[in-house]
């Protein structure tokens, strides 16, 4: 660039190659310099795309070396203890990779572990889009995307883990056959279908894998790009702070910092993955030889992110089945299914809901702390105390030998704590909401406790509060905040049924609420406790220079020059 | 103090929203702008600039030596008989693998942190909503479409395009109906006949009456079941387990008195829930229990659900011995084994 007589160099005459014929100039000085925000809470999202492109490498790998076919073989491979037993080709070559292919099972683990991860991450990071309120306009649509990509997930992992045709995983099947059966009028015909007839059949295997490595994994890759392509045109979001508005992000620029420091991350989150790998087994199967399906192990669990929908059919009470018009109604199947799907269909609704009641039409790019959106918060903290209950539910049987207790009692508290323990969540957290709103607000009205007792001359002792600095107080106060509304009449003098409900939920949703401090309600705090402060701090102006010097805060220096 | 249900009024030419509930006070506390960048030591320091260029090169050289380390291992450490090996090449290629990832992660975000510039900056956004003039042009560009082809005129293609639209997938779904037959009839029968020795699973060995002592517990297939072409599909649904009470323990529906020998009863293995392996016998209970979703059967009274998410008993298969003291079937089971499924109709 400063040698701009010289001839052009390597990279220049590259990138003018490029730019001639796709105008990546254009484009790198659209991008080049675009800004991020940085938290931690943002690199969630991060650590899920990054186990995506793991679980992509890695199980390109496998896919060299595992063959799905059900065709029964004789095992006379490494593995010592199976030698001689009968199995299926894809149960073998699973073994195969784990044993004779050097690596392979370290590919294995990575594949397996960066799934678990990736299902984590996506889960967390949607807990943390939700917190904060980061799915309101216009960030909807990606919400749904992002709950979509959260099933497709699942869908992943349960194909997935289902291929090695090893005992665990022929359970799990059987159970999801089961539960298909269980479906009125089609059940028992796409049980067929799907199975290549009767269960277990020979085709399941290979159909689970057409859709485990293409399928799936094709449809959350559009749906990643989809995701992303919305981060772009919405820019990220950021938490609030002193110059941070709904009309601008501020950030670090893409080139250099956030190249370094998220492709950095993706080699952190690679390497993190690959010790765990290296160092921590995952799925033996060759522990629970090839699927048969008269033996079980006790204990048996599904993979994490399975196991909420595990827990649902385990909570489902006794006798449930009922038999109408000729068929078989199996609720104790149907019912979890619904549980499920509603529970899905909810968080997947939840922006519209409450852009609904707060009628809230303009775009929202700061985000909320989570106490600032109390009932928010709340609703959010039931949704995942009864994921959490479901996710218990899978484990009542560990649970119950673990800790010695009896499994009937560990199921019934899991019965009622599923009905029960959302509503519990929901009142503790809202109050917790609102109790460190108030804790804000008195931040903000009389300053941060400094523990400092001073005697005043007439005998009364009183503690010095320490006024908050600009920036500081910004953060308490910079909330959206929203008030109930009553039912009003629309234009013909009715009141519709909607304005009622709509009245109803906003009170439910605002009726408590904490207004942030205003310029003139701290002015009003600052003068009422003047005499106070007058009489304090004219000691404290005495002893401030040795004090002062050594804090060195902007704050305490403030404090004194406003005296 | 609040102008609620009104919109805010922007500074700016974008698009002015209704802000609903939202509570606007007059007189609300000022952003201060963004905070002052507070210098880091690397910015101030050449001592401490110097160090961490040094941190990252260290890091990145790291991370060549454990990516050459890698590769050593793949060698050094080979797969042999020994089982132990398997784990020494997994854990040494891995952690090296680790070591080149780790190296140039840490190293790029250490670099980022320290030496590149830490001061924020700010953007402007625009709201996602396009200007009016392209909104008009868009409107005008559909409504051109529009006349053009003569979409919302023409009704006749229109209506015809739907249907063939609406008709086109049909075949996709017909297309499925070769992935299995329908299965409902085999639901309903296994291998069980009158006359199929019980015999142990997985062995195949026949069991004699008189061997089977109170208390104990056998997982039983139906003989021929391992010469079987489809043996899975048939274990699926035929496996059984055979237990033998106390008699005085049975409590029988007299419609079932035949249907055990001497305190021995058979019953289907597959959990009438979602048809795992009913395969947890608690003997002074006499209990069977599923692990997978933790279905209770009560054996001594034709296995009743007791506790747990299952609706129905498990199936009785009926037996008896032949002349040489053998365990036979007197037939298949009388109801469809395993889960419910819609055309079961009990």
């Amino acid at each position: 660039m400063s040698t701009a007589v010289k001839k052009p160099g390597f990279l220049a005459e590259r990138a003018n190659y490029l730019d001639e014929r796709v105008g990546v100039a254009g484009i790198l000085k659209e991008f080049g310099r675009k800004v991020f925000p940085d938290h931690w809470s943002f690199m969630l999202g991060e650590v899920a795309l990054y186990s995506f492109l793991v679980l992509l490498l890695s199980g390109t790998f496998l896919t060299f070396f595992f063959q799905p076919a059900m065709t029964p073989v004789i095992y006379d491979g490494a593995f010592g203890p199976l030698k001689g037993a009968e199995m299926s080709v894809a149960y073998e070559s699973t073994l195969n990779i784990s044993f004779e292919v050097r690596g392979g099972l370290l590919m294995r683990q990575v594949h397996h572990w960066s799934a678990l991860l990736f299902v984590a991450a996506a889960g967390l990071h949607m807990l943390r889009v939700f917190f904060t309120g980061a799915f309101r306009k216009p960030r909807e649509m990606n919400w749904i995307v992002g709950v979509v990509l959260f099933v497709l997930g699942m869908a992943g992992g349960f194909t997935g883990y289902s291929l090695p045709d090893d005992l665990l995983s022929g359970n799990g099947l059987r159970i999801i056959d089961g539960m298909i059966k269980g479906v009125p009028i089609a059940g028992s015909y796409i049980s067929s279908l799907l199975f290549g007839g009767e269960y277990p059949g020979t085709a399941i295997v290979a159909r689970l894998y057409g859709l485990h490595i293409l399928l799936i994994p094709a449809l959350i890759l559009v749906f990643i790009v989809v995701h992303l392509f919305m981060v772009v045109i919405h820019k990220h979001t950021h938490y609030s702070g002193p110059g941070r508005k709904d009309t601008n992000v501020v950030g670090y620029p893409l080139m250099p910092v956030y190249v370094a420091k998220a492709g950095g991350f993706f080699f952190i989150v690679f390497g993190v993955i690959m010790l765990v790998a290296a160092t921590i087994t995952i799925n033996p199967v060759w522990n629970y030889g090839s699927y048969d399906p008269s033996p079980v192990s006790a204990g048996t669990q599904p993979d994490w992110y399975i196991g909420w929908a595990d827990g649902a059919l385990r909570l489902a009470p006794s006798h449930l089945e009922t038999y109408w018009f000729g068929y078989t109604w199996s609720w104790n199947i149907l019912l979890p299914i619904i549980v499920l799907l509603v529970f899905l269909v909810l968080v997947g609704a939840y922006p519209f809901i409450e852009k609904w009641v707060t009628g809230d039409e303009r775009e929202h790019h700061v985000l909320d702390r989570p106490r600032n959106a109390p009932t928010r918060t709340a609703i959010g903290a039931a949704g995942v105390t009864f994921y959490a209950v479901l996710w218990a539910g899978a484990a009542t049987d560990l649970l119950a030998t673990n800790f010695r207790l009896s499994l009937n009692q560990v199921l019934t508290t899991m019965q009622i704590l599923l009905i029960v323990a959302p509503f519990i969540a929901f009142f503790v957290t809202k109050r917790i909401c609102l109790s460190l709103q108030r804790k804000d607000q008195a931040i903000v009205l009389h300053g941060r406790e400094t523990g400092r007792i001073v005697r005043m001359p007439h005998g009364e002792y009183i503690e010095v509060h320490e006024p908050l600095d600009k920036y500081e107080m910004w953060k308490l106060v910079d909330f959206k905040d929203y008030k109930p509304t009553l039912a009003r009449p629309n234009a013909e003098g009715k009141i519709t049924v909607s304005a009622r409900l709509r009245a109803a939920v906003s009170r439910f949703y605002f009726e408590d609420r904490i207004a942030p401090v205003t310029a003139g309600e701290l002015a009003a705090a600052h003068s009422h406790g003047h005499e106070e402060h007058a009489a304090i701090e004219a000691p404290k102006a005495e002893k401030a220079p040795a004090k002062k010097a050594a804090a060195k805060k902007p704050a305490a220096k403030k404090a004194s020059a406003k005296k | 103090m609040s102008n609620q249900g009104k919109s805010v009024a922007k500074a700016s030419a974008e698009h002015v929203y209704d802000s609903g509930l939202a509570v606007i006070p007059a007189d609300a506390i000022k952003d201060p702008g963004l905070e002052p960048h507070r210098v880091r030591m690397t910015d101030k320091s050449e001592k401490h600039e110097k160090a961490a260029v040094r941190q990252v090169a260290a890091l990145f050289i790291l991370s060549f030596l454990g990516s050459a380390f890698a590769i050593y291992a793949y060698y050094a450490f080979p797969i042999v008989e020994d089982l132990g090996s398997v784990r020494n090449n997994t854990l040494f290629l891995g952690l090296g693998i680790t070591l080149g990832l780790l190296g140039i992660g840490i190293g790029a975000v250490h670099w980022a942190k320290t030496l590149m510039p830490d001061a924020e900056v700010s953007e402007e956004r625009h709201q996602a909503r396009s200007s009016e003039a392209d909104r008009a042009a868009a409107i005008e560009i559909i409504k051109l479409a529009d006349q053009e082809s003569g979409f919302s005129r023409r009704k006749l293609i229109r209506r015809s395009l739907y249907t063939a639209l609406a008709a086109f997938p049909i075949p996709a779904i017909f297309l499925f109906a070769d992935l299995g037959k329908d299965q409902t009839e085999h639901l309903r029968h296994t291998m069980w006949k009158s006359g199929t020795k019980l015999v142990k699973d997985p062995t195949g060995v026949p069991i004699k009456a008189s061997d089977v002592t109170i208390g104990s517990v056998f997982h039983v297939i139906p003989e021929g079941l391992n010469e079987k072409e489809d043996k899975l599909e048939e274990k699926a649904k035929a496996a059984v387990l055979l237990v033998r009470l106390d008699p005085a323990d049975l409590k029988e529906d007299p419609a079932r008195k035949g249907w055990s020998y001497d305190g021995i009863v058979a019953y289907s293995k597959i959990c009438t829930h979602v048809g795992c392996p009913v395969a947890l016998y608690e003997q002074h209970t006499h209990h069977l229990l599923c692990p997978c979703h933790q279905s209770t059967f009560d054996v001594t009274e034709h296995c009743k659900v007791v506790f747990g998410p299952a609706s129905r008993p498990l199936p009785q298969l009926p037996i008896t011995v032949d002349k040489d003291g053998y365990l036979i079937a007197q037939s298949d089971f009388t109801e469809p084994v395993g889960p419910s499924f819609w055309e079961r109709n009990n």
